[in-house]
């Protein structure tokens, strides 16, 4: 018998409390992850990535609102209503995120050490395991040398800013870790890094995941990372899911015209220029635009786009798209 | 290039030095560099954070004055900062910045922004004359000026911001724009907008840029010819074309060979067997010799003794490195 996926969220919607109104971001997102799988998103900022992971995760912020959907685990638990308490347990014994930003996601005022052994102390607290000092220093010590930092003693014991931004990467990785043995969030793990620190940092993402058999969702706006480092990828604009396919297939045949106009603007090694870009930007959440959200940027909008949202069908195995470019009629 | 080749430079950087003084000791960011800009070109500045690419953008813009050394606009020596330089050169040599959101003052609307300088430097002060100016250099970033006149800069997009940003450079009608990495806030999408925006002011305009970024894919898309920036030195400089399909310096093919890619095509043009390692030391305490040579898996005894200098390994295509001048010998 297939086993059933590690998270299959459906139908999600989400809207956020402002001054101005709902904003309503998620809207009917549904994807899934299966175990061991590596998968990804892409889309410009503010299309919904991570507020999507923060739903899977239940660590939205407060004024979120509107929030629906189911979130399945494992194929039984429905995340979306177990008890504050149980997803408590869950987040702590497999789900785990690495946060765009090294520099927040650590506590200025404490060792590197300190934090790591914290987290590690109340984790295994959750399983009933009290640790000594002892104990919890060498499991802080045995993360750092995981995520390859060249000196674990003198990091342990350095403050977040005497390191540099790829070893404070390093860190919250090694942060994640404490609990990751089921899923690995990792959204934008290498913005704000040089290239050669993201090579490396994203090599290592993929090593710890091969060799912890970890499931992997990778958000990031460096394409070219996630069509290397993932298995499947889907394309989320303005809170709508509008292309998913494996990612080989995804980034050599992109069929959504948002797909399209994105991966044609990232520049090339080759050199033949970087396309028009895309007109206009994310549309206002507050009154976002009927039918496809894409419309008011879409070179092809027809009549139909501004009034019927189009449903995410099947245009050859395995690869899906939400445009009415692609519906027989 | 054959045609660039036989004027004069706009720009002419000579054995540039720019240090700072800080309470730990002297930080040499930019360590004897010489290049020249060519009238109409795009020349690229590429590195990583820490290689002094931005702070030899900010000398030749005239922010501070150089340690040593020389800078020369149209055969004018402008080693001075920018209130010590003839007024009829300030007016020709401007600077877009990286972070938009920081660079527009947040409580003056795009006409305050954009009029400021033109009032500065052509003596307009009517209104409806300033208005007419500001609406002019609006379209040329193809902003609608009868929407974007009176907007505040929080009310618009990154991309809109920074193409604010780019008028206000173009009301003291330049020659030579410093682009310290426009783009590197951006979606791609955006990114491709604001990178053709400036194409086309430059063959309108007759425009020289500096383009100062760290991504290679850009800048191969960009630029016409560029330098490859490491802890103040320049290890490679060439026609860009040469240098991506003949990367000589280990720090180039190190930076290639870490860029994520989109195609095969890509994948072929990528160095192999030099993956990165190690981060940038620091402009403190550079290393002796060959300043990238902790880094470098050719290192040997005269790397980490001797600093190499550039030599013309090809026809305009230069590097600094042993490997070249031992065979050169």
């Amino acid at each position: 018998m297939e086993r059933p996926p590690l998270i299959e969220a459906k139908d999600i919607y989400v809207g956020y409390k402002t001054y101005r109104g709902i904003m309503k971001v998620l809207n009917g997102v549904s994807f899934h992850i299966n175990e061991g799988e590596k998968i990804g998103f892409i889309g410009e900022a503010g299309g919904g990535k991570t507020t999507l992971m923060k739903t899977i995760l239940r660590i939205l912020p407060p004024n979120a609102t509107n929030v629906r959907g189911k979130v399945i685990y494992r194929g039984k638990l429905d995340l979306m209503s177990v008890s504050e308490k149980e997803m408590k347990r869950i987040r702590r014994r497999g789900l785990s995120m690495i946060f765009q930003d090294p520099t927040s996601a650590l506590n200025p005022v404490f060792k590197v050490g300190e934090q790591l052994m914290d987290i590690i102390k109340y984790s295994r607290l959750e399983e009933g395991i009290k640790l000594s000092k002892k104990e919890l220093r060498e499991e802080a010590l045995k993360l750092l040398e995981e995520v390859k930092l060249p000196d674990p003693q003198r990091v342990f014991d350095s403050y977040p800013f005497q390191l540099s931004g790829g070893m404070r990467q390093r860190v919250v990785i090694a942060m994640a870790l404490v609990s990751a043995r089921e899923l690995l969030i990792a959204d934008e793990p290498t913005t704000n890094l040089d290239v050669t620190i993201q090579d490396q940092i994203l090599r290592l993402i993929n090593e710890i995941v091969e060799r912890r058999r970890l499931s992997v969702i990778l958000i990031s706006h460096a394409l070219g990372a996630v069509r290397k480092m993932t298995n499947r990828t889907y394309v989320l604009y303005a809170g709508d899911i509008v292309e998913t396919a494996s990612s080989d297939e995804l980034f050599s045949n992109p069929l959504h015209p948002y797909t399209r106009a994105l991966i044609e603007a990232a520049p090339k090694l080759t050199g033949e220029g970087i396309g028009k870009g895309i007109p206009g930007r994310i549309p206002d959440y507050v009154n976002p635009p009927s039918g496809c959200r894409f419309h008011p940027r879409c070179e092809y909008a027809t009549e139909r786009c501004r009034k019927e949202k189009p449903p995410l069908v099947e245009v050859r195995k395995g690869h899906w798209v939400a445009c009415w470019l692609y519906v027989k009629r | 290039m054959a045609q660039v080749n036989s004027k004069e430079p706009i720009l002419r950087v000579d054995h540039l030095r720019k240090y700072f003084r800080v309470s730990l000791g002297i930080v040499r960011a930019v360590d004897d560099i010489s290049f020249e800009v060519m009238p109409g070109e795009t020349f690229g500045l590429i590195g990583e954070s820490g290689s002094g690419k931005s702070t030899t953008g900010h000398v030749i813009v005239g922010m501070y004055a150089p340690t040593s050394g020389k800078i020369y606009y149209k055969g004018i020596d402008i080693s001075v900062p920018a209130p010590k330089r003839p007024r009829h050169v300030r007016k020709e040599i401007q600077i877009v910045f990286q972070d938009p959101a920081s660079s527009l003052n947040p409580s003056k609307t795009v006409f305050d922004i954009v009029a400021l300088p033109i009032k500065l430097y052509k003596g307009i002060k009517k209104k409806e004359e300033l208005e007419n100016e500001v609406a002019k250099l609006l379209e040329l970033v193809e902003l609608p000026p009868e929407y974007y006149m009176y907007r505040y800069p929080r009310e618009l997009g990154g991309g809109e911001k920074q193409a604010v940003a780019i008028a206000r450079a173009l009301a003291t009608e330049p020659s030579f724009i410093v682009l310290d990495e426009p783009t590197s806030a951006l979606d791609v999408s955006i990114q491709a907008k604001i990178i053709n925006t400036l194409v086309n002011l430059q063959r309108k305009f007759n425009l020289s840029y500096l383009f100062i970024t760290h991504d290679l894919g850009l800048a191969r898309n960009f630029t016409t010819r560029l330098a490859i920036m490491y802890l103040g030195k320049i290890v490679e400089i060439g026609p860009t074309e040469r240098v991506f399909e003949n990367p000589l310096h280990p720090y180039t093919q190190m930076l290639l060979s870490a860029i994520p890619v989109l195609t095969e095509e890509e994948e072929k043009l990528k160095p192999r067997g030099i993956a990165s390692r190690g981060e940038i030391g620091s402009p403190m305490n550079p290393p002796p010799g060959c300043r990238f040579n902790p880094r470098c898996p050719f290192a040997d005894e005269v790397c980490r003794k001797i600093e190499p200098q550039l030599i013309e390994a090809e026809k305009n295509h230069w590097v600094a490195c042993h490997l070249y001048i031992k065979r050169v010998q």
